[in-house]
């Protein structure tokens, strides 16, 4: 299993000091290669779950298990660690340093893993169409390259698990499929699951397995 | 790539903040750089000038700080002079080696530089003014009784070289000028110390001159003071001496020696002594003491008491404020990047969400501190020795004193890590600032 979520709960605390929960999933996995698409509400705890996943934030309690580790478990010195290594991250805001070119940017994913490969990030960049670009910062890119760029960064230590937060909100029309597109190839081809957080129907009917957040996860009934 | 990298790519990004807070750093390294090189030569020139002779001796009365700066600094005049005698004894003495007479008070005129001139022997010339340090001459070393070797100084200012002539002024009064005229023989490579701006002559022309010889009736009962001798028989014994001189006074006239003035009325203003050990030396000073005649110091145990508590304050005081335009340099980086914090706080979520550890972000920022102080000091360091390679000609030109730009004060080693410390203490905060980032909130505000 690539992802498995067992009993996660996550809660923050109201202005008035009262528990807001916000994720309450008992069960939710991706195998090992598998695209699934995840759509919700605004403010449904989208964000959160993709947070708990890659580690940034810790559940309140529950597995979560990537690529057969419960990083729950993992300190947070490893824990960054391991999500280096092993997952993926395209933001829906490309997220690039401004100040680094757009092969540095791949390259600055690979740096807190400790596996610098100069030509693996150049052969990404030519996998996503960018061989041209590499020494433009990202000011000098236009927005579908940028997150080209960035879909190239998350692939840059051969991650297990991608995780893409609305990948082609910032994206217009002409370039969403093309970003989508190539974002799906790169993570068959690097035999990658995908979880892909959208509220676009577009998008999703792309998918074979669409997931709602709110088909799984129950915070009202961990208040 | 490396974290090192990461960290430049950000100074490379407010290049301006960077290079300017960098920049102060420098400038205040190099006036530190600066005062210290400068500091440490006028140290040397102070300490040095005089170390290549073991004791200097001179008559007792006077300070051993006024016969030292009287004898090697030219600065002041003696208290006294040493009889002929006392010289020719001290020679005898079993623990000296050496023993050169200066004889001094002569200047040139107010027109050449008011330059002191010394009578002196050739073999003046063969001791060392420094350690390890010979005089380079061009020209001949005081072969003829009025030959003269002058200073580096002394020909620059009067554009003298070898074969020009002067006369001396005696005392230093402007309108009590010798007839006798003086050739230049030789000149003296610069060496950094007073002796660049001195006029060296013949003992035995400095003798030759009205004046120089100190009266008989007076040398005799200075002899018969200091040694206890009987002044009836001194008196018979210089009685021809005494008649000259009388019947000069008489006539208005002065007293012509023919072959030489005698030794009794000859005297030597400060002798310069080697010694055979650093023992001898301890007894001579000590038995020299014991007398009334004359005392010896060490010149440089001398000076160096004068630099600790004269010019070492100075040096202290500048040391401190130069120390506090650095830290105040350092206070510029520390609010530069501060303030820079704000900004970066995606930076750094980004990179936190990339795997970045908060120890590997926080090392980041206190690369970039390193980075800027450091380099700002390496800058300054240059700079600093820069600017002493580029004064140094000037200062040589306008006041003689010879500045290796090149050379090195130990302190200097200690920059480098008290720059370090401070760039840790400057990159501590903003480094905390990133260690506590809340990625999930940077990210998504």
């Amino acid at each position: 299993m690539s992802l498995l979520l067992q009993d996660v709960r996550k809660s923050y605390r109201e202005p008035d000091g009262s528990p807001l929960p916000v994720l309450n999933i008992a069960r939710f996995e991706v195998k090992p290669a598998e695209q699934v698409a995840l759509i919700g509400q605004s403010g449904g705890g989208k964000t959160t779950l993709l947070n708990v996943i890659s580690g940034i934030t810790s559940p309140d309690s529950g597995l979560v298990q990537v690529d057969g580790v419960d990083i729950t478990r993992l300190h947070e010195v490893s824990r960054d660690r391991f999500r280096a290594e092993r997952i993926g991250i395209v933001f829906q805001t490309f997220n690039l340093l401004p100040a680094f070119s757009a092969l540095e940017n791949v390259l600055l994913g690979m740096t807190f893993s400790s596996r610098v490969d100069r030509k693996y990030a150049r052969n990404l960049l030519e996998q996503v169409g960018l061989s041209h670009r590499l020494n433009h910062r990202p000011g000098q890119l236009s927005v579908g390259e940028q997150q080209r760029v960035s879909v190239a960064r998350a692939l840059a230590n051969r991650p297990k698990l991608m995780l893409a937060d609305e990948p082609t909100a910032s994206v217009d029309m002409a370039h969403q499929d093309t970003i989508l597109s190539l974002l799906r190839t790169a993570c068959s081809e690097n035999n990658v699951s995908l979880l892909l957080v959208t509220h676009s129907p577009e998008v999703s009917s792309q998918f074979e397995r669409v997931e709602e957040l709110t088909a799984f996860n129950k915070p009202e009934a961990a208040a | 790539m490396n974290l090192l990298t990461i960290a430049w790519k950000s100074i490379k990004q407010r290049l301006l903040a960077s290079s300017l807070t960098a920049l102060s750093v420098a400038l205040g390294v190099a006036l530190m750089i600066a005062v210290l090189v400068i500091n440490g030569v006028v140290g040397r020139i102070f300490s040095q000038s005089g170390s290549g002779y073991d004791l200097v001796v001179g008559a007792q009365g006077g300070s051993e700080l006024q016969l030292v700066l009287s004898s090697i600094y030219r600065i002041g005049k003696p208290y006294d002079n040493l009889p002929w005698r006392f010289y020719e004894e001290l020679q005898d003495y079993a623990g000296v080696d050496q023993v050169v007479p200066l004889c001094f008070g002569d200047t040139t005129s107010d027109e050449e530089g008011s330059f002191p001139i010394i009578g002196t022997l050739p073999r003046f010339f063969g001791l060392n003014y420094a350690p390890d340090r010979s005089f380079g001459i061009k020209g001949e070393i005081l072969k003829g009784t009025w030959d003269a070797v002058i200073g580096s100084e002394v020909a620059r200012v009067n554009g003298w070289d070898i074969g020009s002539e002067f006369k001396m002024v005696h005392g230093g009064v402007q309108d009590h000028v010798h007839d006798e005229r003086f050739t230049v023989r030789g000149i003296l490579a610069p060496t950094g110390t007073p002796n660049d701006k001195t006029v060296y002559i013949h003992l035995r022309g400095f003798f030759m001159l009205d004046d120089h010889a100190k009266p008989a009736s007076e040398a005799i009962e200075r002899i018969a003071t200091l040694y206890g001798e009987d002044i009836g028989e001194l008196r018979t014994k210089y009685t021809d001496l005494l008649t000259k001189e009388a019947a000069a006074q008489k006539s208005g006239q002065h007293v012509h020696h023919h072959g030489g003035i005698p030794d009794i009325q000859k005297e030597v203003t400060a002798l310069l002594v080697l010694t055979k050990s650093p023992s001898a030396s301890f007894f001579l000073t000590g038995k020299l003491r014991e007398g009334v005649i004359a005392q010896a110091v060490n010149p440089v145990s001398v000076m160096y008491q004068l630099m600790q508590n004269l010019v070492g304050n100075v040096r202290y005081a500048l040391m401190v404020l130069t120390g506090l335009i650095i830290i105040v340099s350092g206070i510029g980086i520390f609010v530069s990047i501060y303030n820079s914090m704000s900004d970066r706080k995606r930076e750094i979520a980004i990179m936190r969400a990339l795997g970045a550890s908060r120890q590997q972000v926080f090392s980041i920022i206190l690369l970039e501190a390193i980075v800027l102080t450091l380099g700002g000091g390496l800058l300054g360091l240059a700079l600093g020795h820069g600017l002493v390679f580029a004064a140094a000609p000037i200062v040589a030109t306008r006041s003689g004193l010879l500045i290796d730009p090149m050379h090195f004060e130990t302190i200097e080693l200690w920059i480098i890590p008290a720059l370090l410390a401070m760039a840790t203490l400057i990159g501590i905060l903003p480094g905390l600032t990133a260690y506590r980032t809340d990625v999930a909130k940077a990210l998504y505000d």
